[in-house]
């Protein structure tokens, strides 16, 4: 098991960021290989290292791993935050598909064209506020514990409030009718691996922005 | 553990047919529930059994689970076709993935404006055989037994299979160039739960035709 994990990737959110998070969450520190230019990719493909010719792709315990869905799986696995048993795992499994429902809708705002940009924002907004924010904070309630599953950090947590912090950036006071879901935003952001994560200087991204939209186009050609 | 599982979705393919398949594979019977009409599926919301609002559901000891990942996951671990170790688990996931990618092509297919067919059907024919069905018969190559990952039979067999049957619904010459598929296709299609499930009487589904798909937007009005 040798070296820390290398991530290969642009330098900005996209697809990495929930391995990001969760990585960070963990503890475990991880190099980055930013993809700068689309020769950058060819020679990741050239390679052999990217089994679908796409990233993002993890070098992690002698694997090189592509589909975020296979990455995040093995981190979460291999750090204990991926639930007792299968039941608890199903429960996971079934939170984290809607929080990545809701992130592909991000990923789509990123090659939205600005005139329907405005529209493609209130959808993010509405389905929050209207079917997956209402579904996760009856979870809370139902069993009233801190955690979602098992009373025990998970996965489900870590990138439930990675969401939170996401939806916010939208739309600042959407947490106001979630009170569950706002204290367990407080919660894990207070987890010391995710407040130094939180804080300025760490690996985490920004927000896209026009420039590194434009990097990206070049990189994958759009 | 009462009960067989209860399949809750259309009497149709969709994003049900790999749950199917793999309870199938698996030799475990189960029930379906079919939303023929809006009210079917308001009622399903109204009784607040699908936590998105959406299907497929599975009822499935004692949980009501959506989100195909999330039930597919279950199945699989639950029957022993998730590979034996958290790393076997990393490869399948991978491949299920990039199986998935390609299938959602598919499945998105009848559903795509008319002028705009052809050119899909190009593409997906493209991608089958530049880029998902060389990765996977390199799987194959690379250490020369008979299923894809730990030299037993795991959810990647069954779910490539299915895979393959549908491309081969699109266009039959694309698996010629690809010999180890094609065992593996035999292979597993040969496994007696699997050859019951190929059967006309199954459970299977047949693909969407032109009427079936005017009938399906008289009722749903897209």
């Amino acid at each position: 098991m040798a070296g820390k994990p290398k991530l290969h990737y642009f330098d900005g959110r996209g697809r990495l960021d929930s391995i990001l998070w969760l990585l960070a969450a963990a503890g475990v520190e991880f190099e980055e290989k930013f993809i700068e230019t689309s020769k950058d990719l060819e020679k990741l493909r050239n390679d052999g290292s990217l089994m679908f010719q796409q990233v993002p792709m993890v070098e992690i315990d002698g694997m090189k791993l592509v589909q975020c869905r296979a990455i995040l799986s093995y981190i979460a696995a291999k750090y204990n935050l991926y639930g007792k048993d299968i039941k608890e795992r199903a429960l996971i499994d079934m939170y984290v598909e809607g929080v990545a429902d809701m992130n592909e809708m991000f990923i789509f705002l990123l090659i939205t064209p600005p005139d329907e940009k405005g529209a493609k924002i209130a959808q993010i907004k509405e389905k929050a506020a209207n079917r997956y924010f209402p579904a996760f904070e009856k979870v809370l309630k139902s069993h009233g514990q801190d955690y979602l599953v098992g009373n025990t950090l998970s996965r489900a947590d870590i990138q439930l409030v990675e969401l939170l912090y996401s939806v916010e950036e939208l739309d600042p006071g959407i947490l106001a009718n979630f009170p569950l879901l706002k204290a367990l935003k407080t919660r894990i952001s207070n987890i010391p691996t995710v407040k130094k994560f939180l804080q300025p200087g760490s690996p985490r991204k920004p927000p896209m922005d026009e420039k590194c939209l434009l990097k990206v186009k070049e990189i994958f050609q759009l | 553990m009462a009960g067989k599982p209860k399949l809750h979705y259309f009497n149709m393919r969709g994003r049900m047919e790999s749950i199917r398949w793999l309870l199938a594979a698996a030799g475990e019977e189960f029930e379906e529930k079919f939303i023929d009409t809006p009210d079917d599926l308001k009622k399903l919301k109204k009784d607040g059994c699908l936590m998105f609002q959406q299907v497929p559901m599975v009822e499935i000891d004692g949980m009501k689970l959506v989100q195909s990942r999330a039930i597919l996951n279950y199945i699989a671990a639950k029957y022993n076709l998730y590979g034996k170790d958290i790393k076997e688990r990393a490869l399948i996931d991978m491949y299920i993935e990039g199986v998935a990618d390609l299938n959602e092509m598919i499945m998105l297919l009848p559903g795509c404006p008319r002028d705009q067919k052809d050119a899909k059907i190009t593409q997906i024919k493209e991608k089958t055989t530049n880029r998902y069905f060389p990765a996977f018969e390199k799987v194959l190559k690379s250490h020369g037994q008979d299923y894809l990952v730990g030299n037993t039979l795991s959810r990647a067999d069954i779910q490539l299979v299915e895979l393959l049957y549908s491309v081969e619904e699109l266009d039959s010459s694309l698996l010629a160039n690809f010999p180890l598929l094609k065992a593996l296709k035999t292979m597993i299609s040969n496994l007696p739960t699997v050859k019951k499930f190929l059967q006309p009487g199954s459970q299977r589904k047949p693909p969407l035709d032109e009427k079936a798909i005017e009938e399906a937007r008289k009722v749903w009005k897209f």
